[in-house]
């Protein structure tokens, strides 16, 4: 009958007690503090939500509710090289739907997911403001334009090499 | 209050300002289908999300349908509950929700008793239409409850029940589109959760995504091996819902033809928690007193209010969220657990068994039962003292099966020696009762003289909070009521903020107590019925010619024989417990 246990390491704990603090620990801010601990994260394990539900005095199940709910919040960390595809209209005008599936299909990961091994994640955006090159694809920060989807393979196989060099 | 005056289905109707159409057309015997709206009147329970919109009817001049459940009347409205128009709308979202739920009515717990089933069956669908994507979830089972969410409709009652009504949380909506359903955090195991099992949200529940451990088959088992022992005993709550079950009218009495349905499905011996209530009483009393006394006497170290702990809801409820005041508590267990300690010691050697032949079966209006007879602390060797909890519901498919015809079955009585009650023990099964029974032999052993009155009706009722002051010679008794753990959280704090003066407390986590725990005959949402319940048990109570805990005789034979006193040695030891610190704890692990 003992009690369940969640671990967190104290950098994060003080830094998500910081966020919480400021903004009062209002629940109507509870976005904000989702986002603000996911810049500061990355991503939202269980763990944190957990301490934000406890800071903020709301239930762990609604605050997982929260996250879940909105496609901008992610429990899965990034892969080392986060692949975001730009879905804004000019991108998507010129064929970004069909880039992203062909991202899916060779890495084999939906939107939001990260592949088991932690090298790539994939995600959407919206307009990333370089519509001049649309369609557009970032890795980490760099940008890729004028994509085909021959062009995506190319693309993958240039961390995968970088990766295995490391 | 301002009136309203509005036409509906072309007849006149007036109403009280801010009615819904809905209540508006039921007054004049319209019933709206509704399908997410739940209220249960009188119990602060109001679920009107407008979600599923199974409810739309035409308003007049309004180019949209409007759903009745949330849509208040306006003077001059007219409104069509039966055109053409709506009975198609409706029959496409009843449709939509039919593709993505999985037709398996036939082998369905909720099967019968299903109000998305009640409305196929209204609406005659004899096909589906929109073939879609069926949601894939995996079942979850706890120790009470059973979780199909593929099976949810997403009314979100469970939630509001769990969030508003308990203050627990452990449900919520999840995920959105397509994906939605209400779950736990992270869809954890309910085990994992903040969960107090009250059943609360499996009784809102209108389809079979939320329903009970099924323990009969076990019972079946039991019974029918020979080299078993099977005893049964039954909670007080049961005997005043188990005739819905059999088309009988809320409020039914229906002890005798209940006990005679137990010895027909072949219990050996057909006992009553009522007694292990009496059993409570002489243990949690003799507790208060004590306390009450040392306080009066200066004693600093003595914590109050007393809480009582006969709520196996309740107690998860303040370990979880109140470990500080694990210590406040009664230590007695609950009826339920007292009678399993004293029937495998007590009775078995009584009639020569052994513990590991004897199985104790119990009769529970309630879901968190099954839970607490799980309970590490509730089991010797691996054996527990109550084998096996099944519910009213569970214990009305029993008797199905068995052919009985309940309404027509003779009336007898329970077996001895743990078959004997009183007034006092039946009345455990609502708000105020517990405490009420408590009352009647605090007082009396405190003033050493025959109560003047039995009926504390000052105790009784249905509001969420309820507090009275009873003389005892002078002194100033003050108690505290609350049934919903939202109300009892309320009080919990106020006695941590050290603003409480009452000296005792009862809180029972079912809106109601135990006649409308989560394993009663669903009330959908007819607060009448529990009502009748109650009025049922307090006649109950009047028609015993033993009102009085201390006066139960076979209670008293026990102390004599076995126990020697309340709250002494072997009490202690078989009758009482501890309490647990269940709360998350936040460790701090290396980088
Ligand atoms: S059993 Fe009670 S506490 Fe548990 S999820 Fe259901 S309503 Fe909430
Ligand atoms: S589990 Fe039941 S009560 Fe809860 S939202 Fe789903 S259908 Fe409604
Ligand atoms: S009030 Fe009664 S039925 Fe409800 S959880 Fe508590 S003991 Fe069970
Ligand atoms: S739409 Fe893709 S960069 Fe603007
Ligand atoms: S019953 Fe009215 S919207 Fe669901």
């Amino acid at each position: 009958m003992s009690s369940i246990k969640i671990q967190i390491s104290q950098n994060t704990r003080s830094k998500i007690e910081e966020i919480c603090k400021s903004y009062n620990y209002e629940q109507g801010e509870l976005i904000n503090v989702l986002h603000k601990t996911q810049e500061y994260l990355g991503y939202l394990p269980a763990e944190a939500q957990e301490v934000i539900a406890k800071e903020m005095n709301i239930p762990t199940a609604k605050v997982y509710g929260v996250v879940s709910f909105y496609s901008f919040f992610t429990m899965v960390p990034k892969g080392r090289f986060p692949i975001s595809i730009c879905m804004g209209t000019a991108c998507y005008v010129r064929g970004a739907e069909k880039i992203l599936d062909e991202f899916k299909k060779q890495l084999g990961l939906s939107v939001g997911e990260t592949a088991p091994d932690g090298l790539f994640s994939l995600a959407s955006l919206r307009c990333v403001g370089a519509c001049g090159l649309a369609p557009v694809v970032l890795v980490g920060e760099k940008v890729y334009g004028r994509l085909a989807t021959d062009d995506v393979k190319g693309i993958i196989d240039e961390y995968k090499n970088s990766a295995d060099v490391i | 209050m301002d009136q309203v005056k509005l036409t509906i289905d072309k007849r006149e109707v007036v109403v009280p300002k801010g009615t819904t159409i809905l209540k508006a057309a039921a007054t004049i015997g319209i019933h709206i289908p509704t399908l997410c709206y739940f209220e249960l009147k009188g119990m602060n329970i109001t679920n009107k999300p407008g979600g599923c919109r199974i409810c739309v009817v035409e308003v007049e001049g309004r180019r949209n349908l409007a759903p009745a459940c949330v849509t208040e009347v306006m003077e001059g409205m007219v409104v069509k509950t039966n055109s053409v128009r709506v009975y198609n709308a409706r029959r496409t979202v009843l449709e939509l929700i039919l593709s993505d739920h999985p037709a398996d009515c036939l082998v369905c717990a909720k099967s019968g008793d299903c109000e998305l089933q009640d409305l196929a069956i209204r609406f005659g669908v004899r096909e589906i239409p929109f073939q879609g994507e069926m949601s894939t979830y995996q079942l979850e089972t706890s120790p009470s409850i059973i979780r199909d969410n593929n099976k949810c409709i997403m009314c979100r009652r469970c939630e509001l029940v769990c969030n508003e009504f308990q203050t627990v949380g452990a449900l919520s909506a999840v995920d959105r589109g397509f994906q939605a359903v209400v779950t736990t955090a992270f869809n954890q195991k309910m085990s994992h959760s903040p969960c107090t099992f009250c059943g609360q949200c499996v009784a809102v529940c209108p389809v079979g995504a939320l329903t009970e451990v099924d323990n009969t088959p076990r019972v079946m088992r039991a019974i029918a091996n020979d080299k078993k022992t099977v005893v049964v005993q039954v909670a007080p709550a049961v005997r005043v819902a188990l005739g819905e079950e059999f088309g009988m009218k809320p409020g039914s009495i229906v002890t005798g033809k209940l006990t005679t349905a137990l010895r027909e499905l072949g219990f050996d011996y057909v006992f009553d928690t009522d007694w292990s209530a009496d059993l409570t009483i002489m243990e949690e009393g003799t507790e208060l007193i004590d306390r009450l006394t040392r306080h009066l006497n200066g004693d600093k170290t003595v914590k109050l209010p007393l809480l009582t702990s006969c709520c196996p809801a309740w107690v998860n409820f303040f370990e979880h969220n109140f470990p500080d005041l694990k210590d406040i508590p009664s230590s007695a267990k609950s009826p339920q657990q007292m009678f399993g300690a004293i029937a495998k010691t007590y009775f078995a050697d009584k009639i020569g068994v052994k513990r590991e032949d004897l199985i104790v079966v119990s009769v529970m209006p309630c879901l968190a039962k099954k839970y607490e007879c799980a309970r590490e602390e509730f089991i010797i060797d691996g054996n527990p003292d109550v084998d096996f909890s099944i519910t009213t519901r569970e214990l009305a498919h029993m008797i199905k099966q068995a052919n009985l015809d309940f309404e027509t079955l003779e009336e007898t009585d329970f077996d001895s020696p743990l078959g004997e009650s009183t007034g006092a023990a039946v009345i455990f099964g609502t708000t105020g009762g517990v405490i009420e029974a408590a009352c009647r032999t605090a007082v009396e052993v405190i003033t050493k003289k025959p109560l003047d009155r039995i009926d504390f009706e000052e105790l009784r009722g249905l509001e969420g909070i309820r507090a009275a002051t009873i003389d005892v010679d002078g002194f100033p008794l003050k108690i505290g009521i609350a049934h919903g753990l939202s109300n009892a959280r309320k009080l919990l704090e106020q006695i941590q903020r050290g603003e409480s003066d009452f000296h005792a407390i009862e809180v029972m986590a079912c809106p109601g107590g135990c006649i409308n725990g989560g394993g009663q005959p669903l009330n959908h949402g007819d607060a009448e019925i529990i009502k009748a319940r109650w009025a049922a048990l307090y006649e109950a109570d009047r028609n015993f010619p033993v009102r009085k805990s201390h006066e139960n005789q076979s209670v008293m034979t026990l102390y004599k024989e076995f126990l020697g006193e309340p709250c002494g040695h072997k009490s202690h030891e078989l009758l009482h417990t501890h309490y647990f610190d269940k709360q998350k704890v936040i460790e701090i692990k290396a980088d």
